[in-house]
C-alpha cells in the first residue's frame, strides 16, 4: 500500500512526506517498542550471552564458551527431560488434534444447540493451568479421588495416578488433553464451515459414501489447518509449565520433568543461571524450528482460503 | 408402522434422523464428561470438608455448605490475592490493548524506515518462549526495581507481541481513504487515530481485551518468579503455593473453593464474550 504518497500541502513540494508525518509511525510504535526492547529483545540477547557464562552469572562469572552446552550433552537428567518432552508432545498433540477433528465433524451439521456445544467444549481452554492442575490432582487423587472411588466401586483396583512413575505421565497428558481438544475443535470447525457444501454434494452425486467423501474431499481441504494445528500444538506442548509444576512438580522422581522444568530447576532451585540459559537456548532452538514451520503454514492457509 | 425398505425413498431421511439423534447423544455425553471436572470442583467446594474425603460418591453434596468459602477468606490472604489479580488484569489489559493498538496501527498503516526489521524482531520474540528468557528478564526487572511490584507483572506482559500482530492484521482491512479524508479535513494524527481508526476497531478491542484479561488473570510462571511476598501474590500464584506447601494441611474443600474463585470469573468472562473469544482464536489461528 502506497501510504507515502500524501497529497502536497500548501508550501510543500509534491511527493515529499513532511518531516512531522515521517515521525508519526515511530511515535505510535514507541510505547510498545520500549517495553519490547526491555522485556523482549534485551533478555533474548542476554540469554545467549549467559549461556556461555558459569554459575549464577551475576556474581563474578567466568566465560566458559560452549562449556554449558557440553555439560548438557553429558547430563543424564537433560536427556531424560528431552525424552519426557518428546513423550509428552507425542502423547498430547496427535490425540488432541484427532479428538478436535472428530468433534468438529460431529458439530458441522445442522444440530439443535450447536453453539452451546461449541462453547461448552471450548470452556476448559480458558481455565488457568494452575486451576486445571488443582482440579485434576483432586480428581486423580490416589486416596480420595473420584476416579479411584469409582474404580473401587466397580470392583477394580485403585491406580496411583500421580504418584507412580508409570501412571504420572499418562495422567498429565490426559489433563492437558482436557483443555486442548476444544481448541483444536474450534479451529477445525471454522475450517469445515469454509468448505463449500456443493463440493460434498457433487461427490455424493458421484456415489461417494460418507467416509469416502471425508477422505477425498474434506480431509485434503483441511490440510492447511491440520498443519497449522500441528505446529501450534507442538509449540504449546513444549511450553507447558504451570500445569506440570503444580500437578506433579516434575515427579515422581523425574518421571514428568520436561525441558522447561529442567530450565526452571537449574535457574531457580540450583541457582545455576548460566547452565539454565544454555538449556533454555536449546529449547528455544527447537521452538524456533517449529515456529518457522508455523509461519510457512500460515502462508499456506492464506493461499487456500 | 409399515416397514421401510432400505434404499427406498423413505429410508434415507429416516436413517438421517437416526444418525442425527445418535450424534446428539454422543455429543451430549462427551460434553458432560468434559464439564465434569468443573462440576466436581464446584461440588467439592460446597461439600463439608470431612465428607469430601470420604470414599462414598455423591454427585451432589448431601448437605451443601459455604464453610469452605468462609474458611478460604478467613484462613488465607484470599482478598489480597483477588485484589492483586483484579488490579493486574485490568491495568495490564488497559496497557497492553493501548500499546498493541498503537503499534499495530503503525505497522498496518504506515511505511517507514526499518519497518521490516522491527517486524522481524517482533516475530523473533513470539518464537522464543518466556521460559527461555526468564532469567535475563528477571535481572532486567531487578535493575528496574520491579521485583515484588504489580508493575513487574504488568510491564513485561504488555511487551508480548501477539497483541500487536492481531491488531496489525485487523487494521490492514481499514480503508486508507478514510484516514486520508480525515487528514484533508485538517485532523491531526492523534485525532485521526482516536476519531476514525478506533471507532472502527470495536471487535478488535474486544478480542484484545478478552485475551489480555484472561492472560493476565491466568498467568503463573512470571508472577511466581517476580512476586515473592504474601501480600503481592496473585490468585494462581497463591493457589500454587498452597498446593505445593500446605498440601496436606489444607483441606481439599477449601483448596477447591479457592480454585473455584480463581477459575469461575474467567469462565464467566468467556461465556459473556464467547463469540469474540472463539472468533478471535479461530481468526488469529488461520491467519
Amino acid at each position: 500500500m502506497p501510504e507515502e504518497r500524501t497529497r502536497p500541502g500548501p508550501g510543500q513540494r509534491a511527493r515529499r512526506v513532511p518531516l512531522r508525518r515521517q515521525i508519526v509511525p515511530y511515535a505510535f510504535l514507541l510505547p510498545s517498542g520500549i517495553l519490547f526492547l526491555l522485556f523482549g529483545l534485551i533478555p533474548i540477547g542476554a540469554a545467549l550471552v549467559f549461556s556461555t557464562l558459569s554459575g549464577s552469572v551475576t556474581i563474578d562469572p567466568d566465560f566458559v564458551g560452549v562449556g554449558n552446552y557440553a555439560r548438557l550433552v553429558s547430563d543424564p537428567l537433560f536427556w531424560e527431560a528431552l525424552r519426557n518432552t518428546g513423550v509428552f508432545t507425542l502423547g498430547t498433540v496427535p490425540v488432541a488434534m484427532a479428538g478436535g477433528l472428530f468433534l468438529a465433524v460431529l458439530l458441522n451439521r445442522p444440530l439443535p444447540g450447536r453453539a452451546v456445544f461449541r462453547t461448552l467444549l471450548f470452556a476448559p481452554m480458558v481455565a488457568s493451568g494452575v486451576g486445571v492442575a488443582v482440579i485434576m490432582s483432586w480428581i486423580f487423587n490416589g486416596d480420595y479421588g473420584v476416579v479411584n472411588n469409582a474404580l473401587s466401586a466397580a470392583g477394580a483396583s485403585r491406580v496411583p495416578w500421580l504418584t507412580s512413575t508409570t501412571w504420572a505421565m499418562p495422567t498429565v497428558v490426559l489433563a492437558v488433553l482436557w483443555s486442548r481438544v476444544g481448541f483444536c475443535m474450534v479451529l477445525y470447525l471454522a475450517a469445515l464451515q469454509n468448505i463449500p457444501e456443493s463440493l460434498r454434494e457433487a461427490a455424493q452425486l458421484d456415489g461417494a459414501g460418507p467416509w469416502r467423501r471425508f477422505r477425498s474431499v474434506t480431509w485434503p481441504l483441511l490440510a492447511p489447518t491440520t498443519f497449522f494445528l500441528l505446529i501450534v500444538n507442538v509449540v504449546f506442548s513444549l511450553q507447558v509449565f504451570d500445569l506440570l509444576f503444580v500437578l506433579t512438580g516434575g515427579g515422581p522422581g523425574f518421571a514428568t520433568t520436561v525441558l522447561i522444568q529442567f530450565v526452571y530447576r537449574a535457574a531457580f532451585a540450583q541457582g545455576n543461571m548460566g547452565y539454565a540459559s544454555a538449556a533454555g537456548v536449546v529449547l528455544a532452538l527447537i521452538l524456533v524450528l517449529f515456529t518457522l514451520l508455523r509461519f510457512r503454514a500460515s502462508r499456506k492457509t492464506e493461499d487456500v482460503a | 408402522m409399515p416397514a421401510v425398505e432400505p434404499g427406498s425413498p423413505a429410508w434415507r431421511p429416516r436413517r438421517r434422523q437416526a444418525a442425527g439423534a445418535l450424534v446428539l447423544v454422543l455429543l451430549t455425553s462427551i460434553t458432560l464428561v468434559m464439564l465434569f471436572p468443573f462440576l466436581w470442583m464446584i461440588v467439592t467446594s460446597l461439600t463439608p470438608n470431612g465428607q469430601a474425603t470420604s470414599p462414598e460418591f455423591r454427585l451432589w453434596p448431601a448437605d451443601p455448605t459455604l464453610e469452605n468459602y468462609v474458611e478460604a477468606f478467613t484462613g488465607y490472604p484470599l482478598l489480597t490475592w483477588i485484589r492483586n489479580s483484579v488490579v493486574i488484569s485490568v491495568l495490564g489489559a488497559l496497557l497492553s490493548v493501548t500499546v498493541s493498538l498503537m503499534a499495530g496501527y503503525a505497522f498496518a498503516k504506515f511505511r517507514f524506515r526499518g519497518r521490516t526489521t522491527f517486524f522481524l524482531a517482533y516475530l523473533l520474540t513470539i518464537m522464543v518462549p518466556i521460559q527461555v528468557t526468564l532469567v535475563p528478564t528477571f535481572l532486567v526487572a531487578v535493575n528496574l526495581g520491579l521485583v515484588n511490584s504489580i508493575w513487574g507483572v504488568i510491564l513485561p506482559g504488555a511487551a508480548e507481541a501477539t497483541g500487536v500482530f492481531i491488531a496489525r492484521q485487523f487494521m490492514m482491512s481499514i480503508p486508507d481513504e478514510l484516514m486520508e479524508a480525515a487528514r484533508l479535513d485538517g485532523a491531526g494524527e492523534i485525532r485521526t487515530f482516536c476519531r476514525i481508526v478506533l471507532p472502527l476497531s470495536g471487535p478488535l478491542v474486544a478480542v484484545l481485551a478478552v485475551l489480555a484479561v484472561t492472560a493476565r488473570w491466568n498467568e503463573f510462571l512470571w508472577p511466581f518468579v517476580i512476586l515473592q511476598g504474601d501480600d503481592v501474590l496473585t490468585l494462581p500464584v497463591g493457589l500454587a503455593s498452597l498446593q505445593g506447601g500446605d498440601l496436606f494441611s489444607t483441606p481439599w474443600g477449601t483448596i477447591l473453593a479457592i480454585t473455584t474463585i480463581a477459575v469461575l470469573p474467567v469462565l464467566i468472562v468467556f461465556l459473556v464474550f464467547q463469540r469474540q473469544f472463539v472468533q478471535g482464536i479461530a481468526g488469529t489461528g488461520s491467519k
